[in-house]
């Protein structure tokens, strides 16, 4: 069981961790191996977390520094689910240690250096321009309100994201959501331009300078905000909030839009009147899922959509595997094929369909594409699609037809 | 081997370029500006050289947005030096920078100077050749590749030529090369590190004190061009469509 | 004594013209007929009667002879051209932008002291005034430039306009000019052509490319699209999934995790168009698109599309390409 909500000492550097409780923890590593086993690219890294922490006992961590081990650690937190001690591996030494890694990186992998550099220029790592960060509203069928144009208080200050704000199927997810919440009379607004990446994966990545560039500038914006509480799209920037916000004083509840609608099932359920007559299998994702602990809020947003039959797959809840788009994986996919890895979104789709079902739902937005690719990969694009939950929702109170 | 290479902002064209009331330039309210592309590969090819052979590396770049920006991430690459010059009154296009670089680089003694192949909006020339043009010193370019022994007074070079293929050629020093591509991508500075050089390094302000000719070449209108937004579907049976197809690619020499 | 001539650099390799040259040939050709004035070719290397009538669009023909020339530079063009140029003064001179010919233009407007027109993708004439249009920002405005009057130097872009081929019964006027290369000068000398390892294959550098897609549908029909290659003088290219299946290597993928490419021609055949496979490929200079769907995302940023399976298509345009080559 992960240790999610323990108090994280926020300027801890590698150099201080030693002294902190965690650090101290993490030295008295037992090298029962349980993290190297359940590390989904384990067997493909020269130092899986176990040989980490013995090269750092033994004084050795240099070695680990200058491989370049730490780019196939895709932060599951599953290594860290399991260690039976508590270390806290994804959520402190993991990301000091690949902070170390990055900054010694001779080369980084193109595709992972060409989506750093665009989230620095222009707040995403797709290269988009940021002006157009909210144009997807306009196909939202209801009002979007963008705060910066528009200042009056907020109740939610709903947090968007890159995917659900730039990519095709992200931006269906967006439009739904902002339809799910139209119909719920929720107050929202959106930062629109003016809101930036999280940078959560570049900083699980280990580009910790473009993290707090990040997080000045959107902390900044939200500061000329009025609202009462932050709710986001992203399951990654949902950890930035909750974890890594609070530490430079963002204080607002923080919500991810699963748990967000989850509270407010009763008033969910009413409006779900389309029968849908899937079978659907979801997908806990490793931040949502093993990090904050959120199993059931989904579940039960999805049993409340009639026609649903939920069936699970072999990993599920905390077991969940990977789809291997979190620290830098998302764009280290061709430098893991080089290296003849299984792409591990393929690895779960087989066990969707194993499973069953004819949905795979997610909460992520990287899931999405992930997913989507893996299905065609296989074959199975015809068997299966994949819905992130909030989409589901609004298709079942009917999509755009019902506004 | 002493280095210089000469840097250029241009136009940022993620953002939407949007043609001013005059109907003559880029309406500023939005416009970014952006390292040159091919100048960043310039500045790897010089880094990697250095790391082969030792010496100086200098940027410069003339004033223009964001120029700090690419210049402290020169120096966190690698430069030694970095410097800013002074931009004429009447803008810089081609004619203008490469009498302004060639003067500023008589004033040091250069080995080599490197600048990316093309800019974007280079409307009046091109800046390598006739940089090379003004100093009396032999050019080579597409550059992909550059090698050079520490004591010789040469470079070899190879030049893109197409379908994949390279004519190599020998350039004595002093030589300017119009770089295309470094044989390395150029590399990537971590945030903490380009904001650390930022606090820690000087950019050296230059005036290179040119007479600058005035331009021969102004644009007399700016456009967007008519671009559809999708693409001409062809119609008719597939044998039909197949020749009209052929037909079309002839008529665009590709055929 | 300066003559009013519209001359056009003729690019040569391996003693065949270059497919820019004739594009250039034909701009050159109508700004001519506009200014009423003769069209010169210049061409390097030894002189060749079949070459003269395939240049016969043109009045004169020159052909500069000297063995720096056989694997020129554009440094060596360019001193071989000079002293010609500042003798006889053309009222325009157009220089096609490849890859061998760029740097001349620009190298001898600054020797020569003459103004240069960069990315220029057409000239007309407007009351004894040529207009000059260029393209800027790679492609994202044109830019509309008076030309300052004779002589002045033009760089034309490649596959901008159509490919001039026809021939005339009258042959052209032909001089062979003995360029003087200044002896003692620093020259920038040939040595080799390097070709690339046959092993692996430079999809960046590809003038054409058959891009296959998911709609390719097995292996099996690979040998159809690299045969389609072939005929377009191109190489196979494909989109993630294709690679993903193990179907090609790595080498030949083209997205953002992949190659960035921009060709002359792009074939996507059975490809969807999602963003990150549109990254890789949106600025080729010409995109035809193929695919089952008429909503894929591709046709959106395509130049040409047809609405067809992708190995039915590849059939029938094989067929007209190959015949299209029995007739030239």
């Amino acid at each position: 069981m992960i240790n999610a909500t323990a108090v994280l000492p926020c300027d801890v550097t590698w150099d201080t961790f030693v002294e902190t409780d965690a650090g101290r923890n993490a030295l008295s590593c037992i090298q029962c191996g349980m993290c190297a086993g359940t590390c989904p690219y384990g067997d493909a890294m020269d130092y899986p977390p176990r040989r980490l922490i013995a090269m750092w006992q033994a004084g050795l961590v240099d070695q680990v520094i200058r491989s370049q081990s730490l780019l196939l650690c895709v932060t599951c937190y599953a290594c860290a689910a399991k260690c039976p001690r508590g270390i806290q591996l994804t959520q402190l030494l993991l990301p000091l240690v690949k902070a170390l890694a990055f900054e010694a990186m001779p080369e980084v992998p193109a595709e992972l250096q060409k989506a750093l550099m665009n989230t620095l220029r222009y707040g995403n790592p797709m290269g988009e321009s940021p002006r157009k960060r909210a144009q997807w509203a306009d196909g939202a069928g209801v009002p979007v309100r963008v705060l910066p144009l528009d200042p009056k208080p907020v109740d939610v200050l709903w947090f968007v994201e890159c995917y659900p704000s730039y990519h095709p199927r992200g931006i269906d997810n967006a439009r739904a959501t902002a339809r799910v919440f139209h119909r719920l009379g929720v107050d929202f607004g959106i930062l629109g331009p003016e809101e930036k990446c999280t940078g959560e994966c570049a900083r699980l990545a280990g580009e910790v300078g473009l993290f707090d560039a990040l997080e000045e500038q959107n902390l900044k914006a939200l500061s000329r905000c009025s609202f009462r509480r932050l709710v986001t799209t992203g399951a990654h920037a949902y950890d930035a909030f909750k974890h890594q916000y609070s530490c430079r004083g963002f204080a607002r509840p923080v919500d991810h839009t699963v748990t967000f609608l989850a509270e407010r099932l009763t008033e969910v359920k009413p409006l779900l009147h389309k029968k849908l007559n899937h079978v659907v299998t979801y997908h806990d994702s490793c931040t949502l899922g093993r990090h904050n602990g959120i199993f059931d809020q989904p579940r039960a947003l999805l049993r409340a959509i009639p026609g649903v039959k939920l069936v699970e797959m072999v990993h599920y809840r905390e077991g969940s595997l990977c789809c291997g788009g979190g620290g830098g994986g998302m764009w280290l996919d061709t430098y893991y094929k080089a290296k003849g890895l299984e792409r591990l979104s393929e690895r779960r789709v087989r066990e969707a369909v194993a499973a069953g079902a004819d949905v795979l739902a997610v909460s992520c937005p990287y899931e999405v594409s992930r997913f989507e690719d893996a299905l065609k990969v296989l074959g199975y694009d015809q068997r299966m699609i994949v819905r992130d939950v909030t989409e589901l929702l609004d298709e079942s109170m009917g999509g755009m037809q019902s506004l | 081997m002493n280095t210089l290479v000469v840097l250029r902002m241009v136009p940022d064209v993620v953002e939407e370029l949007v043609v001013d009331a005059s109907g003559k330039a880029l309406d500023s309210q939005w416009l970014r500006f952006i390292l040159n592309e091919s100048d960043e590969h310039a500045l790897e090819e010089a880094l990697l050289l250095k790391e082969q052979l030792g010496g100086v590396v200098t940027a410069a770049a003339l004033d223009a947005p964001e120029v700090d920006d690419a210049l402290f991430t020169a120096a966190a690459k690698g430069a030694d030096r970095v410097m800013k010059v002074a931009r004429p009154p009447d803008g810089a296009g081609a004619w203008a920078q490469a009498a302004i670089f060639a003067r500023l680089a008589s004033l040091s003694g250069y080995d080599l100077i490197l600048t990316g192949v093309q800019a974007s909006d280079e409307l009046d020339g091109s800046l390598a050749p006739m940089l090379a043009a003004q100093m009396q010193w032999p050019y080579a370019g597409p550059v992909v590749a550059v090698r050079a022994e520490p004591a010789a007074r040469e470079v070899i070079v190879e030049c893109e030529v197409g379908g994949g293929a390279r004519s190599e050629f020998r350039a004595p020093l002093p030589c300017v090369l119009g770089i295309q591509a470094a044989e390395k991508p150029p590399r990537y500075v971590a945030v903490s590190r380009l904001r650390q050089v930022m606090r820690t390094t000087q950019i050296a302000e230059v005036d290179a004190s040119a007479e600058v000719p005035a331009p021969w070449v102004t644009v007399s209108t700016l456009r967007q061009p008519e671009v559809s937004a999708r693409a001409e579907m062809l119609e008719g049976s597939l044998e039909e469509i197949a020749e009209q197809l052929a037909t079309i690619l002839a008529q665009r020499g590709i055929l | 004594m300066s003559e009013g001539s519209v001359w056009v650099l003729v690019e040569r390799q391996d003693q065949k013209v270059s497919d820019v040259a004739f594009e250039v040939l034909g701009l050159g050709r109508g700004v001519a007929q506009a200014l009423g004035e003769p069209l010169t070719a210049i061409v390097w290397g030894r002189q060749d009667r079949d070459l003269v009538m395939e240049l016969s669009i043109a009045d004169e023909v020159l052909f500069m002879d000297h063995p720096a020339l056989h694997q020129p530079t554009p440094y060596t063009c360019a001193q071989a051209l000079e002293p010609l140029l500042r003798q006889r003064e053309p009222e325009l001179m157009l220089v096609g932008l490849t890859n061998v010919t760029w740097g001349i233009g620009p190298y001898l407007a600054a020797r020569l002291q003459w103004p240069y027109i960069n990315f220029c993708c057409g000239l007309r004439v407007e009351d004894g005034q040529v207009l000059a249009t260029a393209v800027l920002y790679g492609g994202k405005m044109e830019a509309e430039v008076r030309v300052p009057g004779r002589p002045t130097l033009v760089g034309v872009m490649p596959g901008a306009l159509p490919a001039a081929r026809e021939k005339r019964d009258r042959a052209p006027r032909v001089e062979e000019i003995s360029p003087s290369l200044l002896e003692g000068q620093p020259m920038v000398e040939f040595r080799r052509v390097i070709q690339p390892e046959t092993t692996d294959i430079d999809i960046t550098a590809q003038e054409v490319l058959v891009a296959v897609g998911r709609g390719i549908q097995s292996q099996e029909n690979l040998p159809m699209a690299e045969e389609l290659a072939r005929l377009l003088g191109g190489a196979v290219a494909a989109s993630r999934p294709v690679v993903d299946q193990g179907w090609l290597p790595l080498t030949r993928q083209v997205g953002r995790s992949g190659a960035i490419v921009k060709p002359r021609l792009y074939l996507a055949l059975g490809i969807s168009g999602a963003p990150e496979h549109v990254e890789g490929m949106r600025n080729a200079q010409v995109i035809v698109a193929v695919n089952t769907d008429p909503r894929a995302p591709i046709f959106n940023i395509a130049r040409y599309g047809v609405v067809a399976d992708a190995l039915d298509f590849m059939s029938a345009f094989a067929e007209a390409v190959q015949h299209r080559k029995q007739l030239a």
